[in-house]
C-alpha cells in the first residue's frame, strides 16, 4: 500500500507539473516529481516555432469554400473573438469528417431503415461524412437555382437567408432533411471553436480566451470557495502544451500555466 | 462448441459497482469469484491520466467511455402503437462500458432514498386514499424498508468514502444536514465539499424562502481516505472534469478504487475483461442456473459454470439477459401478465438557468457533486393534496465544470448562431449558472422493456426495446418544480430566469439522465415482482439480479447510493444465509 500512496502523491504532482507526463517519466517517477521546474528533458523545444501547414483531406475545393463560408456566418468575425475560419474550424470539421466519427464509428448501422419520430432521432443510413457531402451538393444546387451562384459566392445576407432556411427546414434537399444538416453543422462549428486545439480548431485557444476558460488541467482546491465573485483569469493551457512541456505549475494559485505564450501550434497537434 | 471451464463458487456478469461489491464481499468470505466484463480493463493509471483525460471533445461529446452503439444499442418508441427504432447514437442517456462501468464516468452524487420511496404505494394510500393513484400507475412497495437497508447504506458510504453532512443521526436532527433524510446510524465518513459561489447564493436564498438547504452528498472524496477494507483514495481538487470523464486524482470513488482491488487482494478473484456473456444456461427443470456462455475477442465460446450467478450489468442488460435466457415470464402490457421488463422508469429533470448582469462566476471550477440541495419538495415531504401528482424532486445547484462545448448558456431570445449568439456566449459564460429539480418517475402500465423483434446486436442477440413516455404525474410535477425554480431564481436576484419544464412526449434526443430503472423489480410477492428483497430471482434461486433494475419506480435522487446499499444487502444475506443453505431466502 505504501507504494500505491507514493504513486498517488506523484500523480497529484504531475497533474500540476503536467509537463513531466510527456517525458517518459513513469519509470523514473522520483526524479521527475522532485523537480521544481517542469522543463522537459528531451521531448519539446518550447521556444522553437513549430510549424506544419494545415491541409484539407476530406473536403473537396468547392466543399472547403462552402464550409469556410458557412462557419463564418455561424461564428462571424465580430468581436469579441476571431471568425470560425480564423480559429481553424473548417480544418476541425475536415478532420472530423475524415476520421472515425465522420465514417460512422460508434453508430448503429444495421437496417431496416425507416423514418422515425423526432423522439427516435437520427435514422438516415448516411454517415456524417456522407450526410455533409450529400447536403453540401444539394445546398449549392439550391443556391445556383435561386441566386445563380454557389453558397460560398453569395453575399453575407444571402448566405444568412440560406442558413435560416436550412435551420427551419424550409429548403428541400431531397435525401437529407435540411434541419438535420444544419443542426450538425452548427454543432460541429461550436465544437471546433471550443475543443482542444489538438483537433485543428480553437487556434491559439481563441475560443477559450473569448470566454475565459482556462483549459485542461488545474487544481482549484484553494480557490473554489475563496473570493466569491472575482474572475479567475489565466492563459489557457491545452493538452499539447502539457505534453510538449510548454506548461508548468505556477504553484499559487495552482493552475497549470504556460511557460510562455504560444503563437504557433506545435508539430503533430492537428488531430483526427 | 463452447469450451467448458472449471466451476467456481460465484460469477458476476458485469464488473461495475454491483459486480465489484459482490466480488469484494464474497472473496473476503473465502469464496472464489469470476468477474466477467465485456469492456476493457482500465485503471486510474495509466488510463485516466492528465492531460488526455481532460479532453471535452473526446470524452464528453464523442463519449469515449460509453457503450458503443455500433455493437449494441437500444430500440425506442414512446408507446406500443409505434414501431421501435434503434438509437443510432446515444444522446439522451449514456450507458457505460468497460471495467468499473458507469461508476467510472459518473458525477458522484450519492443518496439514500427516503423512507417514503420504499413504500410509495402503501404510504400514498394511507395519506391520500387509493383515489390518489391513477389506474395505470403500477408503482408499488419495494418489499424492503429504509430501516432494513440502513446498515447497508452505511456500508456503502464508508466503503466508497462519501463526503457529506448528516441531517438525522438516530432520530436527532443535525444542524446543516437534510432534516428530511431517514435516520442514519452515524455521520458520513468524510466532511462535505467546499461551497462554490453559486452554491452559497443558492443556499442563502433557499434558507430565506424557508427551505432547508444542505451540502450534496458526494463521492468526490474530500480528503485522503482509507476505507474499512484498506483501499485508499486521494482528495478532490475541483478540476471540473467528473461527469463523462474518469478521475486522475484517485478522488472520485469508483469500483476500481473502492472494491475491485479488495477482491483482487484476496487471491480468490478471477477478473476477465473483453468477454461478452450471451446466455445464462438453466438446468432442465429451469429452476437452477448452471453456467453462462460467453464469447471472447477471438470469437471463441466458453461455458463457465458457477454455483451462484450474479447479473450485475446495467439495467438494460440485466433485463435483456434474463429474457434472452428464458428466465421468468416476459411482461405483457395488454394482459399485465408476466413481470420481466415491467415498471421501467427514469428521471424527470426540470432544468433552470439563472443569468446575472453583475455577478461573475468561475464555472470551470467544480466537481461532479459539490452542490447544494433542498429536499422540501421531494418524496412526500410536502402536502400533495390537490397537486395531481405523487413524489417529487431534489432541487439542487451543482456546478460540475464549465467545459465550453457543452456549457455556454445564453438567455431566452438569444439567436442560435451569428454575431448576436457569439456576443451573448462571451458575455454570459461567467455570468450564469444552472439549477435542477431532479424528479422521480412513477411506473405505469405502458412503460416497459422487452426484446426487439427486428434489431440485433453485434453478437446476434435481440436488442432491448424500450417503450416509455412521461406519465401525467411527471408532467404535473415538472410544471410545479419549474415554479419553485422561478421563485428561487428571483430570490437569488437573477436578472433572467429560464426554466425548462417537461412538455409533450419523452425524447431520447437531448441528454436528460442515465438514471434508467426497473424491468427486474423487487418486491414481497412473486406475482408482482421478479426478485425478492435480496434481489434473488423468484424463479431461479441461485440467480441474483443486482442493480437499479430492481427499483419498482424511481425516486427524485441519483440511484447509485441505493444500488450500492442493495448490493451490500444481497452479499450479506448470501454470505450469512445462502451459502450455508442454498435455496430461496424468502418464502
Amino acid at each position: 500500500m505504501a507504494d500505491e500512496i507514493k504513486r498517488r502523491e506523484f500523480v497529484a504532482i504531475v497533474s500540476l507539473l503536467g509537463a513531466t507526463l510527456a517525458t517518459g517519466c513513469s519509470s523514473t517517477a522520483p526524479s521527475s516529481s522532485t523537480g521544481a521546474s517542469a522543463a522537459p528533458s528531451n521531448s519539446a523545444q518550447p521556444n522553437k516555432a513549430l510549424t506544419e501547414p494545415e491541409a484539407y483531406t476530406f473536403l473537396t475545393p468547392p466543399e472547403q469554400a462552402f464550409i469556410e463560408a458557412a462557419c463564418d456566418r455561424i461564428i462571424p468575425a465580430d468581436p469579441p473573438g476571431p471568425a470560425a475560419s480564423a480559429a481553424g474550424v473548417p480544418y476541425y470539421i475536415d478532420g472530423q469528417l475524415a476520421g472515425a466519427w465522420g465514417n460512422g464509428a460508434r453508430m448503429y448501422r444495421q437496417g431496416p431503415w425507416q423514418a422515425g419520430t423526432p423522439q427516435q432521432g437520427y435514422q438516415l443510413a448516411l454517415t456524417p461524412a456522407q450526410l455533409y457531402r450529400t447536403a453540401m451538393r444539394a445546398v449549392d444546387a439550391h443556391c445556383t437555382k435561386k441566386y445563380n451562384g454557389n453558397f460560398s459566392g453569395l453575399t453575407s445576407a444571402q448566405q444568412d437567408e440560406v442558413l435560416h432556411g436550412l435551420e427551419q427546414g424550409t429548403i428541400d434537399l431531397d435525401t437529407v432533411p435540411s434541419a438535420t444538416f444544419f443542426a450538425l453543422l452548427l454543432e460541429n462549428t461550436i465544437e471546433g471553436y471550443f475543443a482542444d486545439p489538438l483537433y485543428g480548431g480553437n487556434r491559439d485557444k481563441a475560443g477559450w480566451k473569448m470566454i475565459g476558460f482556462p483549459g485542461v488541467a488545474a487544481v482549484y482546491t484553494n480557490l473554489i470557495d475563496q473570493n466569491y465573485g472575482q474572475p479567475y483569469i489565466v492563459p489557457p493551457v491545452s493538452i499539447s502544451d502539457v505534453q510538449q512541456g510548454l506548461a508548468q505549475d505556477d504553484m499559487d494559485p495552482k493552475h497549470v500555466a504556460l511557460v510562455r505564450p504560444l503563437h504557433r501550434r506545435a508539430v503533430g497537434t492537428k488531430g483526427r | 462448441m463452447a469450451t467448458k471451464l472449471k466451476s467456481v463458487d460465484a460469477l458476476t456478469i458485469g464488473v461495475g459497482w454491483t459486480g465489484g461489491i459482490i466480488a469484494a464481499e464474497l472473496t473476503k468470505a473465502g469464496l472464489h469469484v469470476v468477474g466477467l466484463e465485456r469492456g476493457d480493463y482500465r485503471n486510474t493509471s495509466p488510463d485516466f491520466e492528465v492531460p488526455q483525460i481532460h479532453d471535452e471533445l473526446s470524452y464528453a461529446v464523442r463519449l469515449k467511455l460509453m457503450q458503443d452503439a455500433a455493437v449494441e444499442t437500444v430500440t425506442f418508441r414512446n408507446d406500443s402503437s409505434q414501431t421501435a427504432l434503434p438509437l443510432r447514437y446515444f444522446v439522451g442517456f449514456l450507458p457505460g462500458n468497460g471495467l468499473g462501468g458507469a461508476g467510472v464516468h459518473w458525477n458522484g452524487t450519492t443518496w439514500r432514498f427516503l423512507p417514503w420511496d420504499f413504500e410509495t404505494r402503501s404510504k400514498t394510500i394511507a395519506r391520500y386514499g387509493a383515489s390518489m393513484l391513477l389506474p395505470d400507475c403500477t408503482s408499488q412497495d419495494w418489499g424492503i424498508t429504509y430501516a432494513e437497508l440502513e446498515p447497508f447504506f452505511d456500508r456503502f458510504e464508508y466503503q466508497a468514502g462519501i463526503s457529506g453532512k448528516a441531517g438525522n443521526i438516530k432520530g436527532t436532527l443535525q444542524h446543516g444536514g437534510n432534516p428530511f433524510e431517514g435516520p442514519r446510524s452515524r455521520d458520513y465518513p468524510n466532511p462535505p465539499m467546499k461551497v462554490t459561489y453559486q452554491g452559497s447564493l443558492f443556499r442563502d436564498a433557499a434558507a430565506k424562502l424557508g427551505y432547508h438547504p444542505f451540502n450534496m452528498p458526494s463521492a468526490n472524496v474530500t480528503r485522503p481516505y482509507t476505507n474499512p477494507d484498506g483501499a485508499t483514495f486521494g482528495a478532490c481538487v475541483y478540476c471540473g472534469y467528473c461527469e463523462r470523464f474518469a478521475c486522475e486524482m484517485f478522488a472520485k470513488s469508483s469500483p476500481q478504487l473502492a472494491v475491485i482491488p479488495v477482491a483482487q487482494k484476496t487471491g480468490r478473484y478471477d477478473l476477465r475483461t473483453g468477454v461478452n456473456v450471451v446466455r445464462i444456461n438453466l438446468d432442465s427443470a429451469r429452476r437452477r442456473a448452471v453456467s453462462v456462455t460467453y464469447v471472447d475477442g477471438a470469437g471463441r465460446e466458453f461455458e463457465q459454470p458457477a454455483d451462484m450467478i450474479f447479473l450485475t450489468s446495467f439495467v438494460f442488460n440485466n433485463v435483456r439477459l434474463m429474457l434472452v435466457s428464458g428466465i421468468g415470464t416476459p411482461y405483457d402490457p395488454k394482459t399485465r401478465a408476466g413481470n420481466v421488463g415491467r415498471n421501467y422508469a427514469y428521471q424527470a429533470n426540470t432544468g433552470g438557468t439563472y443569468f446575472f448582469e453583475n455577478k461573475t462566476f468561475n464555472p470551470f471550477m467544480g466537481s461532479g457533486a459539490n452542490g447544494f440541495v433542498f429536499d422540501d419538495f421531494n418524496g412526500d415531504n410536502f402536502d400533495h393534496h390537490g397537486l395531481g401528482f405523487i413524489g417529487g424532486a431534489d432541487i439542487n445547484v451543482n456546478p460540475t465544470g464549465g467545459r465550453p462545448i457543452q456549457n455556454h448558456p445564453t438567455p431566452p431570445g438569444t439567436p442560435t448562431w451569428g454575431a448576436g449568439w457569439k456576443e451573448a456566449v462571451a458575455k454570459w459564460y461567467s455570468r450564469a449558472f444552472s439549477v435542477n429539480a431532479q424528479g422521480g418517475v412513477q411506473s405505469y402500465r405502458g412503460n416497459y422493456l422487452d426484446l426487439d423483434p427486428t434489431y440485433r446486436d453485434a453478437f446476434g442477440l435481440p436488442l432491448i426495446r424500450m417503450t416509455f413516455d412521461w406519465g401525467p404525474y411527471e408532467l404535473k410535477q415538472s410544471a410545479y418544480m419549474a415554479d419553485v425554480l422561478q421563485k428561487l431564481g428571483k430570490a437569488i436576484g437573477a436578472d433572467h430566469v429560464a426554466t425548462h419544464p417537461l412538455k409533450g412526449k419523452y425524447t431520447t434526443q437531448v441528454y436528460q439522465s442515465t438514471h434508467t430503472t426497473g424491468g427486474a423489480i423487487m418486491g414481497a410477492d412473486p406475482k408482482s415482482s421478479v426478485v425478492n428483497k435480496y434481489l434473488q430471482s423468484w424463479d431461479v434461486p441461485n440467480l441474483f439480479v443486482v442493480g437499479a433494475s430492481a427499483f419498482p419506480q424511481n425516486a427524485g435522487y441519483n440511484p447509485t447510493g441505493t444500488v450500492g446499499a442493495l448490493a451490500y444487502h444481497t452479499s450479506d444475506a448470501v454470505i450469512k444465509r445462502y451459502v450455508k443453505k442454498p435455496g430461496p431466502l424468502v418464502g
